[in-house]
Formats: C-alpha cells, structure tokens, sequence
C-alpha cells in the first residue's frame, strides 16, 4: 500500500508544504540521495588509496608501464591508449543516456528503445574491456619484475610485478568496485530497457523510470573518471 | 478497515488500498509506518535486554574477579566453568555489548521507531514515501540483529575485538577466538545494517523534504522532525564510509590483501602481510564512528524538546537557534574524528587541529542546553514520567559534556586515554542521554502507539531507580578512570596499585544491578500496558503536535478525510490572550495574532 502520493504539482514549487520544494517525485529525490551516500563508499575508497601511496611513495608502481597494452597489438608499448578508448565508450554510454531520457520526456518510445539499447552495449563493452585490463595486469610480463629480491609475474591481490603490492590490492578492489557498480547498471538497464519493449512506461504516460536508471549511470561514469585520473593518469 | 483515500494526483501511485487485511500484512510484512515503528522498537527492546544481561555479568566479574556464580554457568556454560566468567568471552561481551547498545539498540531502536512514528504523522503525510523500502528497512534490521544475536552462541565465541572491531585482531582469524567465524558474522550483519539504516534514512528524508502538509515550512516543524531529519543526513554520509572499511577489512581477511596489516608476528612467525597500516582502519571507522554519536544523540535531543516544552507549557526557547545548533553539530560532527585517534601516533599539530574543531561542538552543544533551562525556566511544568526523562537527558548532556572538554583536549586525553573516564564519559554523554531520551519518548508516546496510557506511578519509580542507578554506575567510574585503570580489562588484580578501588567496582556493580533490575519494572509496565492499561484520549497531554488530532484507533493513512492543513509553529503553549494553555497547529490564526515563531 502506498498512501502517499508523489505530489508533482502544476502549482509553484515552494517549501510552505503540500508540494515537493524540489517538483520531484520521491523515488528521484531519493536516488540522489543515494548517489551522494554512495560517493562517500567511493571518497572512503579513494582516500584510503591516496593514503597508501603517499606511504609508499617510492615503490608505487608506475601506470605508464603497466597498462600499456593494446587488444590485437600486444607486445607494442601503447601506454594508456587502451584505458583512454574505454573511457572515451563509457563516456559515451552516458551521451546515449541522455538521448535516450530526453526521447523519454517526448514520450518516443522508439527513440527510447534505440538509445537504451546503445547504452547497454556500451556498458556491455566497458566491462569486457575492464576484463580485457585485468587480464593484462593479471598476467603482466614474460620477463616479470622485481620486488623485494623476488621474481613475479604478473599481479594478483598479494604481490605485483610493477611495484608495490598495494597498488595491485587496489587496483582489484576499486575497480572491482567500480565495476561491480557498472554491472548492477547495466542489469537495471536492461531490466528497465525490457519494461520500455514492454510498453509499461508508455501506459503509465511518463519515462521517469528510464531518468533515474540515468542518473545512476551518469554517476558510475562520473565515479570512473576519478577512478581512472587516481590510477592511471596520477 | 479500508479507507477510501484521496492522493491527489501522483504520477506513479497505485490506488489499491482495498487490499485484503491477513495477519501477515498487517503485523509481520507490514507496510505502515505506524506498525513498522512498533517493530523496530519491540525488537530494540529485546536488543536492549539481552545488551543489559550482558553488561551485568561482566559487571560481576569486575567487582568480584574471579569469584564463582553459579548463576553464570547456568546461562553462559562453558565460557563461566563453575561460574567464573572466561577471559576470552569477557571481551566478547563488552564487544557485543557495545555493538548491540550503539547500533542495534540506540541507532535502528532509536531512529527507527520515532523516526517512523512521527515523521508521517507529525508533518501530516499519509504514510512515508515509501512503505515497501520501510518494510525492506525494517526486515533488515531484523535480519542483522538476528545474526549479531546468533554470533553470541557459536562454538568459537562472537567478535571479541571491541566494538570498534580494529584490525589486526579483526583482520586475523587466527588472532583470538573471537576473531574467526564470530567476526565474520559480525562484518556480515553489519553490511546487513548499513542497508537497512540506508533505506531508512533516504526515506525519512525525502518524506519530510516532500510530503509535508499545506502550511508546514521548515520552520514551522517540530524539532523532533528536525532532528529525524539531520540525522538521517548524516546516517546517508557516514555509513557508507563504514561499508568501505568493513569492506577492505573482509579483503584482509579472507583475500590476502594486507590494506590494515604490516609487520605482524604471530608465534613468532612473521606474516606475510606487510606494507599496509591499521591506522588507516581508524580514520575510516571513526569518520563514522564520530557522526554515530550525534546519529544516536540527536533524536533523543529532538524528542526531549518536544516533551520538555510541551510540558513546561512554554514555547521552546530559540527555536531557530535549536536548529542552527543541530545544524552545526551535525556539521562539526564530520571534522572531528581525529579525537578518537590521538595516542596512534597523529602528528601534534594535527592533534591540535582536530583539539579545535572538537571543542567548537560545545559552543552549540551549549546552546541546547542553555534552550532546554530557559525553557524550563518559570513553566507551568507537568512532571509526566515522559518530562523526568526528559529532565534526567538534560541532566546527563550536562555532566556528560563537561567531560568531553576534558578528552577532547589531546594534552588531557592523553592522561585518561583508554580509561574509564572515557567509559564513564561516552555512557553518560550519548548512552545514558539517548537511553533518557528513549524512554521520554517511549513514555510520551506510548498513547499514540497503542492508544492506551503506561502506569504513571511505575513510570516515576522506573525514572528514579534508573537516573540513580545510571548516575551510580558511571559517576565513580571517572575516579577509577582518573586512577589510571585501563578499559577493557578481565581483571586488574596483578596490578597492585589498583588494589584500593576494588571497592569503588563493588559499588559499580551493585548500582549497575539495581538499574537492570529496574528496568523489569518498564518491561511489565509496558507490556502491561499494551493490553491492559486504561484506554488513551485524543491528546493526553495537551499538545500541540499533528500526531494528536488523528484518531487514537490506528488507521492507514492516518487521518479519515483530508489530512488538516497547518497555520503556526508547534509551540503556542500559554499564548497570551487565548483560552487554553496550546494551540494546536491546525487552528487557524486569530484576528490579529502574531505568529510567535517568527
């Protein structure tokens, strides 16, 4: 039971009451409010990291030399090119997003359609790409590296090839993270993508669903390029 | 009991309130906030018990170290063989004992019961935003404290590690009993319950953001929804915080990563986590941890002003001046976590930096408290039990924050760290206050919850022996505190200097028993009470709030008809020039009436 209602008024938005201040409906309000307490998981995540670098300032690894691999041109020192394509998809993931919300507010079901769709591919190939870079890094080099007086290949969440081994831990957690993040958006994409097939927002006579799963997406794009300038552009 | 409800024009409302009542959807899945309220806090009742029982039988071994009750064995078995409590399982208790206190009892108990209770009604809305996330918030919670309860009663022993759970102990299975199967049920009932305190708190706000009645700004609010609502804020930014430390803590370990661990020795043997920093654990958990105390404080504030100044018949003095003091708090609270962190090492001039910024929240602290005296000051009071704990929050606040300067200042701290003066401080500042301001609310709103009043005369005797008893448990503990005996301690009996306070932990113990067993007085009152006591008015005390104008039968969507629109602030007690002594917030303005909270 729901006894409450949105209150989307046609009247003039204010905070005397009986109106929303913001002329939002709950359920959007509620996702930014979401979005700031999950920028916090994110700011926790990323200041911890910052904490363990400058503690181990010296033996930081350096990115050039890590993600410098490039799908079908491996052996070639292509440093951050790949990262860079990756991003440049996700970010436009998040320009199909928007097309697809604004199709939303003209009620162009089709229009919805084509955009959801793309932003799903995009998200689909941001993740695979994200397992092409863990691939990479997981196996690191034939001549290895390194650390401590100890021979290693690769890295995994206990030792690194490149360098210190908490930039590993790291990079595993934070981009997990993020990735796990990606996923869950791409999983509610899809969900909200087979509701619009469906027809559910075109009798319900607004698209306000497909704006909210946008405004998750625009914040997990928003989160990956802090992600991506801490580890890799830093 | 169906109501035909009129919503106005939601977008995506669904109209489908002549669902059939079952037993199920009316008192287990329930969707109404008014019933979820009553979950929540028969659930943190229980929480409170066993958190209660817990503290008793560590209390005994302190006072009599190593004397045998047998009473112990009867209930503990074999972690007190003969009735002497084992040294592993004492600090599992005061780890559960805080865990259970800080979050299940005084953080989902409090919040989710007066939070769900009086948002809706008090800022006059049909329900929260949404019910289904408040059901989910609730299951959650219940779900976590189950865990946390069955965590107690594994073979190996709950978390053990304090209730700050600090790596390495935590971050170890192997380091202590505790720290195996127990801590990691532990880890997982917590991330159970930042889910819930999520869902909650995002509800809370977004309801008062939006679904306030015609009429009610901001500043016409009850501070009771005032403090709901900064608190829920600060639940949204602190939380998380802690999901990421809870999280790397669980990749140290079962993944091997090292983010908390270096340099650890175990047997001898050296582990080969390096290169990580425990340090780094307690500024992510203390970023929660010291916004925790204001989530927990808070609303018992809010709840006192509500009570007190309903009950001195006075308006609350500097309403505004309440707010921007909650405000500032709520603020300061995120800048201050350093406090907790002054013996590991911190930089001094950092250490002063964050001696700043902790003794600024005296200054609004101070206005609070000041506003609670002058509010009193002259009124016609009514000493309703519900007014006593309101009295005894203030009380507390007092005596609590007198300390706080003393530990918030490094030089100082650095003389009483890690004693009991800091146990005494903490329990008397948001333990007992918030525990005060739980029972004023309790007591004051019982008639809106069950539509039937609680024994006054049990409810004084229940005030009494709890305020003497908490005063006894904690006041003598800032001696033992200022003598130097650590916290945390099985038993201080090789250390012969402490030796002549034993006494001092006789007299503890005893208090703490006698305030336990007052509390039997409140759980009989209560639940008698609930089917029972005499049947409640429409405003029993003549207050000025919404919650008192919908009727006493529970109802969905609270009030039949239109929901009353709201003309003036909560506290037109004694008003000049008017017949009663309050004015409720749905009477329009009179011919020339100012209006007082502006």
């Amino acid at each position: 039971m729901s006894a409450h209602t949105a209150e989307v008024s046609t009247e003039k938005p204010s905070w005397f009451g009986g109106t929303s201040p913001y002329n939002v409906s709950y359920g959007k309000l509620m996702m930014w409010f979401f979005l700031v307490s999950d920028a916090f998981s994110f700011s926790g995540l990323l200041i911890a990291y910052g904490f363990h670098r400058f503690n181990h300032v010296t033996e930081w690894a350096v990115p050039d030399n890590v993600f410098n691999s490039f799908p079908f041109l491996e052996g070639n020192n292509y440093p951050m090119a790949y990262v860079g394509l990756m991003t440049f998809i996700l970010i436009m993931s998040s320009v199909t997003m928007v097309l697809a919300v604004e199709a939303g507010h003209r009620n162009d079901k089709k229009d919805v359609i084509k955009w959801m769709l793309w932003t799903i591919i995009g998200g689909f190939t941001f993740l695979g790409s994200q397992a092409y870079e863990w691939y990479h890094f997981i196996h690191g080099t034939e001549a290895g590296g390194i650390v401590d007086g100890v021979l290693y290949h690769g890295a995994n969440l206990e030792h690194n090839q490149y360098g210190h081994k908490l930039f590993g831990s790291f990079f595993f957690f934070i981009t997990g993270f993020h990735g796990f993040h990606v996923f869950s958006g791409v999983v509610i994409n899809i969900i909200i993508f087979v509701n619009v097939l469906a027809g559910t927002y075109e009798r319900r006579g607004h698209y306000e669903m497909v704006e909210k799963v946008g405004l998750y997406w625009h914040f997990v794009d928003l989160v990956w390029v802090f992600v991506f300038t801490f580890f890799y552009l830093l | 009991m169906s109501h035909v409800i009129d919503h106005g024009h939601a977008a995506d409302d669904h109209q489908d309130h002549h669902h059939h009542e079952t037993f199920f959807n009316k008192y287990v899945f329930s969707q109404d906030h008014k019933m979820i309220s009553k979950q929540f806090l028969i659930t943190a009742i229980i929480m409170g018990i066993i958190a209660m029982l817990m503290s008793t039988a560590f209390r005994l071994q302190l006072a009599y170290p190593g004397e045998k009750f047998p009473i112990l064995e009867t209930f503990l078995g074999k972690w007190a063989k003969d009735g002497v409590l084992d040294p592993s399982f004492y600090l599992a208790l005061v780890t559960i004992h805080g865990t259970i206190m800080v979050f299940f009892v005084l953080t989902g108990g409090l919040s989710g019961t007066f939070s769900n209770l009086l948002i809706p009604l008090q800022i006059g809305a049909r329900d929260m935003a949404s019910g289904f996330l408040n059901m989910l918030s609730y299951w959650f919670f219940f779900v976590s404290s189950a865990i946390m309860v069955y965590s107690v009663v594994i073979e190996t022993g709950p978390a053990s590690g304090g209730w700050t759970v600090y790596p390495p102990l935590s971050a170890l299975p192997q380091a202590m009993p505790g720290s195996g199967l127990g801590m990691t049920l532990w880890l997982v009932s917590m991330s159970i319950f930042i889910v819930s305190s999520l869902l909650g708190s995002l509800n809370y706000i977004v309801t008062i953001i939006n679904l306030r009645t015609v009429g009610m700004k901001m500043t016409r609010l009850p501070l009771t929804i005032w403090a709901f609502f900064i608190t829920a804020i600060l639940g949204v930014l602190s939380f998380p915080v802690l999901l990421a430390a809870a999280l790397l803590l669980i990749f140290d370990r079962s993944m091997g990563t090292s983010f908390y661990l270096s340099d650890i020795f175990i047997g001898g043997q050296a582990l080969e986590q390096t290169g990580g920093s425990p340090i780094l654990y307690q500024h992510l958990f203390w970023f929660l941890g010291h916004p925790e105390v204001y989530i927990v404080l808070l609303p018992a504030l809010g709840l006192a002003s509500e009570v007190i100044a309903t009950n001195s018949r006075k308006p609350i003095f500097g309403y505004r001046a309440m707010i921007a003091s909650m405000l500032g708090i709520a603020f300061l609270s995120f800048i201050v976590w350093g406090h907790h962190m002054f013996i590991t090492g911190m930089n001094p001039f950092l250490g002063s930096v964050f001696v700043f910024t902790t003794l600024l929240v005296a200054i609004p602290s101070a206005v609070k408290v000041f506003n609670y005296l002058t509010t009193l000051w002259k009124g016609n009071l009514v000493l309703t039990p519900a007014m006593m704990f309101g009295i005894g929050l203030v009380s507390f606040f007092i005596t609590g924050g007198v300390t706080g300067i003393i530990l918030g200042d490094s030089a100082l701290d650095i003389n009483v760290h890690d004693t009991y003066f800091v146990v005494a401080h903490f329990h008397i500042v948001m333990g007992s206050s918030a525990i005060f301001g739980m029972f004023a609310g309790i007591y004051h709103w019982f008639p809106r919850m069950y539509g039937r009043m609680m024994n006054k005369k049990i409810g004084y005797a229940h005030f009494w022996l709890t305020f003497v008893g908490a005063y006894g448990v904690f006041f003598p503990q800032h001696f033992l505190g200022l003598a130097g005996v650590p916290r945390r301690y099985y038993a201080n009996t090789e250390f012969p200097m402490f030796d002549g306070l034993v006494d001092i932990n006789v007299l503890v113990t005893s208090f703490a028993i006698l305030a336990a067993a007052a509390q039997a007085l409140f759980l009989f009152n209560f639940f008698y009470s609930i089917w029972r006591g005499p049947k409640a008015p429409q405003n029993p005390w003549n207050s000025n709030t919404l919650e008192w104008t919908a009727p006493v039968e529970h109802m969905h969507g609270n009030w039949p008809g239109e929901i009353p629109h709201v003309y003036r602030w909560a506290y037109d007690y004694s008003k000049p020039g008017k017949e009663k002594d309050f004015v409720p917030q749905n009477i329009p303005m009179g011919d020339g009436e100012m209006d007082e909270g502006h």
